[in-house]
């Protein structure tokens, strides 16, 4: 008899067949809007960063374009992840109801959790891979590096996706929807280092930073790139990033229960 | 004598102080249409999720395929086919894509997925609505899209959460049909209704609830037989609103039920009732004389009407 398919892959089917009619559409959006930072921040910016000495060495020695590029992408995984973490798991419960229809199956909480994980990771990939296509047109921001970047965006991606999800599960109404955006994901994407390195904060915010995974994931995918990274730090940072995705499944996976099995 | 396919003895529900299912006994026999009929809040919808493991008993035992419900899940689960009180279609994917997403989540081969799809889309009669998104399919039509992914695993057992509520009667019937060749097949099925039509229909045997309780058992013909007379005289009054809008019947039939729009004797001779009511002078607005139905059983038992 051949082997059992894992639970989390089938779920995952399931999303890949939703997104079948939609991923023109997301890859686009994916890649205009790094694509708009990089032009935009980049170049506008950039050219003015560049001229000052200081600012080169705060940036380490290198371009403004170079400096945002692998940042761009883990970003851009952020973004994704937590809006795919958010409405669709209420949709799940409220408005398509499929996690019951799923429930009703052999498959239960566990496969519905990993399978979010792991159509998390796909989507971060794809997407980022995307942003790094269109990055490399970029002579500046060229770099084989970019090819590691693509991991660290999809741990980035995860480590929003599964502590989101489990916010989510939790929530009876949308409400609060919209906040998480607000002053989570655009706030990290403001202060999270991706467009200057965090020294430039004050001591509490870089502390908060810290904490959160997007400044983790950002010098991750730096350091495979233009910036030198230690071997502790990079697997520091990989720690942070495996912590939010473990606490984050765990925790969906008993509000999963919970919520499904009353 | 084989083995009973569901088994409870002391099942019971609580959520909190709630008791939602108060500790029933009931066996569902293989090949047989089971129901549960009962007013919203009877603990029907309660006990279905228990039998579809995904609600773990607070007390009591419960067998499914002679495994204990509470431990076996997985492979219960594995060999039931259910169709929810509330749709859990995919909208945005098409008929083809829920049953094929569906089979997945059985690790039923794509390829067999689409071959069963096939023949359930023609046994539900969707089959020209392969490619449609459900988005545009009628109500009936996602019903009748539910039941066909239920069947997607060839289950041993299907469980059927008040399968025709919200449809319109044209649309019921057509569900009924596939259900009765379901039960023709020899499928197993367990139904849920607040429907009498439904149940008197639909079901071999069925258990009367009201308020997490059992309060009756049998085929819908003993329930009537029992609880109720051959016939019923329905009479309806001009509503003046005060209480001595007709005159005295006691005696006439066995017993007499009133209700706020219209007055029911009970009788094995509905005819012979109207005589004697039109004897004493009194003189309704209409009259019906009809044979008995599960609503009168439910009536005696608990007093109310099924659906207020």
């Amino acid at each position: 008899m051949a082997m059992a398919t894992p639970g989390s892959v089938r779920v995952a089917f399931w999303h890949a067949t939703l997104f079948r009619r939609l991923w023109v559409g997301n890859l686009l959006a994916s890649i205009v809007q790094p694509l708009l930072y990089l032009l935009g921040l980049g170049v506008g910016v950039g050219s003015l960063v560049d001229r000052t000495s200081r600012a080169s060495d705060v940036l380490g020695g290198v371009s403004y374009v170079a400096f945002i590029s692998p940042a761009l992408m883990v970003t851009t995984a952020m973004a994704l992840a937590a809006n795919e973490s958010l409405w669709p798991i209420m949709g799940g419960f409220v408005w398509q109801r499929s996690y019951f229809g799923i429930s009703a199956t052999p498959l239960g909480p566990a496969d519905i959790v990993g399978g979010h994980a792991l159509w998390m990771a796909v989507r971060c990939a794809v997407a980022s891979s995307a942003v790094a296509l269109v990055l490399a047109l970029f002579p500046e921001a060229r770099d084989w590096g970019l090819i590691a970047g693509i991991a660290a965006a999809a741990l980035t991606g995860m480590a929003f996706a599964m502590p989101l999800m489990a916010f989510s599960i939790r929530r009876k109404t949308d409400e609060g929807f919209a906040a998480m955006n607000r002053f989570l994901v655009i706030p990290l994407f403001l202060f999270g280092g991706a467009f200057y390195p965090i020294t430039q904060l004050p001591g509490w915010l870089q502390a908060i930073v810290k904490v959160l995974p997007l400044w983790h994931g950002v010098e991750l995918a730096r350091g495979f790139t233009v910036a030198h990274m230690g071997r502790s730090a990079g697997l520091g940072h990989v720690a942070v990033l495996l912590g939010w995705i473990v606490a984050g499944s765990l925790l969906s996976h008993r509000f999963m229960r919970k919520r499904l099995y009353s | 004598m084989s083995q009973p396919l569901v088994s409870a003895r002391g099942l019971a529900k609580k959520y909190g102080d709630m008791v939602a299912v108060d500790s029933i006994d009931f066996d569902v026999e293989s090949g047989e249409a089971f129901g549960f009929l009962g007013p919203n809040g009877a603990g029907k919808s309660t006990t279905m999720r228990m039998i579809g493991c995904v609600s773990p008993p607070s007390a009591g035992s419960l067998q499914i395929f002679g495994l204990d419900a509470a431990s076996n899940g997985r492979q219960i689960r594995a060999r039931l086919g259910v169709v929810p009180q509330l749709d859990t279609l995919d909208n945005e994917l098409s008929v083809m894509e829920n049953l094929v997403v569906y089979g997945r989540y059985f690790d039923i081969p794509r390829a067999e997925c689409r071959r069963r799809a096939k023949e359930l889309l023609e046994f539900v009669q969707l089959g020209e609505r392969a490619d449609s998104l459900v988005d545009q399919l009628s109500g009936g039509m996602k019903r009748r899209l539910s039941i066909s992914r239920s069947l997607i695993n060839e289950p041993d057992l299907l469980l059927l959460d008040e399968p025709t509520t919200g449809l319109d009667p044209q649309a019921r019937h057509v569900v009924w049909d596939r259900l009765y060749r379901l039960k023709h097949d020899g499928v197993t099925l367990i139904i849920t209704t607040h429907y009498m039509d439904e149940a008197e229909q639909l079901c071999d045997r069925l258990v009367v609830m009201d308020g997490g309780r059992i309060v009756a058992t049998g085929s819908p013909r003993s329930l009537i037989e029992q609880h109720s007379t051959r016939e019923v005289l329905e009479l309806r009054f001009t509503p003046n609103g005060d209480g001595e809008r007709h005159g005295d019947m006691s005696g006439i039939g066995e017993r007499i039920e009133v209700l706020p729009d219209r007055i029911l004797i009970y009788t094995d001779d509905g005819e012979a009732a109207l005589v004697d009511v039109h004897r004493r002078g009194i003189q309704p607005m209409s009259s019906l004389v009809r044979r008995s139905s599960l609503e009168d059983v439910f009536l005696h038992l608990t007093g109310r009407t099924l659906v207020d």
